[in-house]
């Protein structure tokens, strides 16, 4: 039995009835990892070792018990931004290049009271700044699918993983379309949850008002399997919301979208869409019909603000969040300063890459006195405005229903030199970030070079079941989840 | 230009910094405690390390909203924090948690005593926010700096008046009514030198009869009620001398020299920052209930003005009595207690001015702390009362029922032991009176030829023989009947 073939419902099927212990699967994927990991470059550090002693303590405390918890002994990724007690957390930064957190963070906390297993953390853009994983102080990571193509990003080191089947599910951050824009990269499943669903503490801040963790999987049960385990209220973040979590596997009861009203924003559809793009959400958009949705134009107007209104208070809180890595407590500090300001302009200057310097001077600027007003008081004004117009569209339908990113994958390089291009690819991402929305993106075609194609399905706050229910319906309906990327 | 004989009329505002008397910081669980072992009383969310997150103190916006209610301020239900961005190494985030355009507390105002009456000192608002660290500069090896991040994140109460006041006598009368508003609510120590309440006022002058303000001076580095007055005067002299020269004040933050006694200049307004305050996207906005506002205002307890009323109308004290009885909580109570015990105001409050205070003040303790309970003091004062021993002998021994008061001996005890009881009885008493007469028939002429005068050195000598323990008015009344003869 290939154990790394398996979507993480099965192995937890597996493993449950007591087929396969843990060591066995910690073996497996280790294999696994030495196989394609060269190629791929996933993980900044793998602790396979680590999930080994581990895996083998679980086996040795579950002889004779049954295995009650849904994640115990599955084998997890985590992106390089969510903090690990014991386990180095680096942002992908020379700035955090040795920094071992002595906590974990909730969602990591709420693994870990399961037995999950830690592999190892994925690559990701320094500090979850970028599209592409190639603004890592490591190095790039690969698409499984085209190894000359991104994975995108930031979480492309966790969606590497789970496409090339190097871990059975992974943890990444979404801030502007971070799990989505990769997870349709790679041909994989990722779920940003609405804003406030899963805890933020411990999750390295980039835009505290728009970071999520959510679940990159293989396919839409497991997604919702892992989102039971992270969501919920904690006392530790005061933006998490205390609401009661449903079990998400149930809404993957029904497999069609029956009552269920899909609006299709036509200004997600205009100029700089992929035709091959445009045709394979097209095509998802009849097949959600034929499976019993109703189709309805929606207007969603402050689309073209979102870019702008995105890299006006995503830098503002970034300036501010990364204030805190000034040499003085922990991380990188310069040698041989001679003065405090030289110490914190020096070890800034070596610790951060091109792209958080960049954040940081757009969101210093857009916070300085006499520009407030005109830059981050603005663009807040036109947060509330995309906010209005999805609570506008919501009230005509239950879902919305867009392409995740304007191309298939891009070449290595091929964006890195152009910024604006590059933020051009979370075009359809980043409103969902600013109205604080839940969004999952699925597999739903392949461009004619064979790389993935995503459909992206938005719901209402809080609404994850919906948005589970109508991505679980087409998946059923389709086969584009059972493709694998051929890396071996 | 020499502008000499020009008179100036001073302006000055105040920033008051006020830490609250919460059990843990502001934003985490940490203890909130002076003197600990540097870093001890951290933990990842003080120490500002990645992915933390803070989480408001409920207990320090309760005691920021009774400050702000018996400031007479406007409390606003809707309030948020906001982030003051400025680097340093003893601010472990890189920003402070501060609120700026919604402070919880709004436009309250206080009457402060001036000369024979009083006046009204606005306050413009009180917010609240997190204390930074402190730096520690090794004294042996000059080029290493150290940061002691335990009072990183203790909850401050930042409390700015507009500019009210007008010389440093009006600045002290405010300050001290400030301290002893915290005090009584307990939500502040009131501790200067320790910094639990630190001040900066800021001072411009301007020609009298002009409107527009004078350019205006910030002053820190004060950590008592004497360096308040001193630095104020020295600062008006400064800047008195400057305009009068023709010159013009800058506008930039001085630091008070307290060896030197003189303001040096810390920043110029060049050297200000840009904090770049915006919402602080980790934190929801508070929504205060008006129902729990007002909770808080029903169980305010007396403030020290309403109390020092009441003590002159209850118990018929002088203001002066009542306004030293009312400056502490802790004291007033320490009174309360004994009046409640002992219904004689007027005796309770001489020796709780007189001889409490002083050992109080003597040992650097509050009444709160006193070793004498109220009972044990009220024990003494009954002594006296019943005639048991004489006021003197009561205040001979009063060192004595303080400093073995922690569990000591009793008034009583001390008394029966060291035989000091009182005499009264008729039969000694005469037998005394006899003696001193037989030694002193010069004076006893005197007196009888009408020198009434006389009757004092008596009862001196009557009370010397006796050691002190002759009951004074039985004496005087037996000393009158022996001497007409």
């Amino acid at each position: 039995m290939a154990l790394h073939k398996l979507t993480l419902r099965e192995l937890s099927d597996t493993f449950g009835k007591g087929e396969v212990t843990a060591a066995e699967i910690v073996r497996a994927y280790t294999l696994r990892i030495n196989q394609v990991e060269p190629k791929v470059k996933a993980y900044i550090s793998q602790i396979k070792d680590a999930a080994m002693v581990q895996a083998e303590a679980l086996d040795q405390k579950l002889k004779g018990w049954r295995r009650t918890m849904p994640l115990m002994g599955m084998p997890l990724a985590i992106k390089d931004n969510i903090c690990t007690q014991g386990v180095l957390t680096t942002c992908a930064s020379r700035m955090l290049a040795t920094f071992v957190p002595p906590y974990d963070a909730t969602a990591i906390a709420r693994l870990r009271g399961q037995s999950y297993l830690l592999l190892g953390k994925t690559n990701l853009d320094e500090f979850a700044m970028g599209s592409s994983t190639e603004n890592s102080a490591f190095g790039p990571s690969r698409n499984p699918w085209n190894l000359s193509a991104v994975p995108g990003g930031s979480s492309g080191g966790s969606a590497a993983a789970v496409a090339a089947d190097e871990c059975v599910a992974a943890l990444g951050s979404d801030t502007g379309g971070s799990i989505r824009q990769p997870a349709a990269c790679c041909g994989v499943v990722g779920l940003k949850p609405t804003y406030g669903r899963v805890s933020r503490y411990g999750l390295v801040a980039f835009a505290s008002s728009l970071d999520q963790i959510g679940p990159i999987t293989k396919d839409v049960a497991d997604a919702a399997m892992l989102l039971n385990v992270i969501a919920g209220h904690d006392a530790w973040d005061s933006t998490s919301a205390n609401l009661p979590v449903p079990d998400y596997t149930k809404a993957l009861k029904k497999k069609d979208v029956k009552k269920l009203r899909i609006g299709v924003p036509r200004e997600y559809f205009a100029e700089g869409l992929d035709p091959e793009v445009e045709q394979a959400v097209m095509a998802a958009v009849e097949e959600l019909k034929t499976l019993g949705g109703e189709i309805k134009d929606v207007a969603l107007p402050t689309t073209n603000a979102a870019v702008a209104t995105y890299y006006l208070i995503a830098t503002a809180e970034a300036s501010s969040n990364l204030a805190r890595y000034d040499g003085v407590k922990y991380g990188l500090r310069s040698k041989q300063n001679k003065t405090l300001l030289e110490m914190y302009m020096k070890t800034r200057q070596e610790g951060f890459g091109p792209e958080v310097k960049r954040r940081i001077m757009l969101g210093t600027y857009a916070l300085s006195a006499g520009y407030y007003d005109a830059y981050y008081a603005k663009a807040q004004a036109a947060r509330t405005l995309i906010r209005q117009d999805f609570e506008a569209a919501f009230c005509e339908v239950d879902l919305i229903v867009t392409p995740v990113m304007p191309t298939p994958a891009f070449k290595l390089g091929e964006k890195s030199e152009d910024p604006l291009q590059m933020y051009l690819s979370d075009i359809y991402t980043i409103s969902v970030n600013l109205a604080g929305n839940p969004a999952i993106s699925i597999p739903c075609g392949f461009s004619k070079t064979g790389l993935p194609i995503g459909l992206q399905l938005i719901g209402r706050p809080f609404e994850e079941e919906t948005v589970l229910r109508g991505a679980y319906a087409y998946e059923q309906a389709t086969d584009w989840h059972k493709k694998r990327s051929t890396v071996r | 230009m020499n502008n000499a004989g020009q008179a100036y009329e001073v302006v000055i505002g105040l920033e008051v910094h006020a830490q609250l008397l919460t059990k843990s910081k502001m934003f985490c669980a940490c203890g909130a405690d002076f003197g600990l072992p540097a870093n001890t009383q951290t933990c990842p969310v003080c120490l500002g390390m990645p992915g933390t997150l803070p989480v408001i103190n409920r207990m320090a916006v309760e005691m920021a909203v009774r400050a702000g209610l018996a400031l007479n301020c406007a409390i606003r239900s809707k309030n948020r924090f906001a982030r003051k961005n400025y680097f340093y190494p003893d601010l472990p985030k890189g920003y402070q948690i501060s609120q700026y355009e919604a402070p919880i507390c709004e436009n309250g105002v206080v009457e402060v005593p001036v000369g024979e009456g009083r006046k009204p000192i606005r306050i413009r608002r009180a917010h609240l926010e997190e204390d930074a660290g402190k730096n520690v500069h090794d004294g042996d090896n000059r080029a290493v700096s150290l940061v002691d991040l335990n009072r990183a994140g203790t909850p401050l109460l930042e409390i700015v008046t507009e500019p009210d006041m007008g010389s440093a006598d009006e600045v002290v009368a405010y300050l001290k009514m400030l301290r002893d508003i915290l005090m009584y609510l307990d939500v502040c120590d009131g501790n200067m030198e320790q910094g639990s309440l630190r001040c900066e006022p800021n001072l411009s002058l301007r020609p009298v009869g002009q409107q527009a303000f004078g350019t205006k001076v910030e002053m820190k580095n004060i950590n008592s009620f004497k360096f308040v007055k001193d630095a104020i005067e020295y600062e008006i002299k400064r800047q008195t001398k400057v305009l009068n020269e023709g010159g013009k004040i800058q506008q930039e933050t001085r630091l008070w020299d307290v060896d030197k006694g003189v303001t040096a200049t810390m920043r110029s307004k060049e050297e200000a920052h840009d904090y770049r305050y915006f919402p602080d996207p980790d934190l929801v906005p508070l929504d205060l209930a008006q129902d729990w506002i007002d909770d808080l205002r029903r169980t305010l307890p007396e403030l020290p003005e309403a109390r020092q009323k009441r003590f002159v109308t209850d118990y018929g004290l002088p203001d002066y009595d009542a306004g030293v009885l009312t400056t502490s909580k802790a004291l007033a109570d320490y009174f309360e207690a004994c009046v409640t015990l002992h219904n004689q105001p007027k005796i309770v409050s001489n020796w709780v001015m007189g001889e409490l205070l002083r050992e109080l003040n003597n040992a650097g303790c509050s009444a709160a702390s006193s070793p004498v309970s109220p009972e044990r003091l009220v024990s003494l004062l009954q002594l006296v009362d019943k005639g048991t021993i004489s006021l003197k002998v009561a205040r001979d021994i009063f060192p004595e029922v303080y400093s073995g008061a922690a569990g000591g001996k009793t008034p009583e005890q001390i008394v029966k032991e060291k035989g000091l009881t009182q005499v009264s009885d008729e039969g000694a008493l005469e037998k005394i009176i006899d003696e001193v007469m037989a030694k002193n028939p010069a004076q006893v002429a005197q007196y009888r030829s009408g020198k009434d005068t006389v009757l004092g050195f008596f009862v001196g000598q009557v009370m010397k023989a006796s050691g002190g323990k002759a009951n004074p008015g039985k004496v005087n009344e037996l000393l009158k009947k022996k001497l007409a003869g």
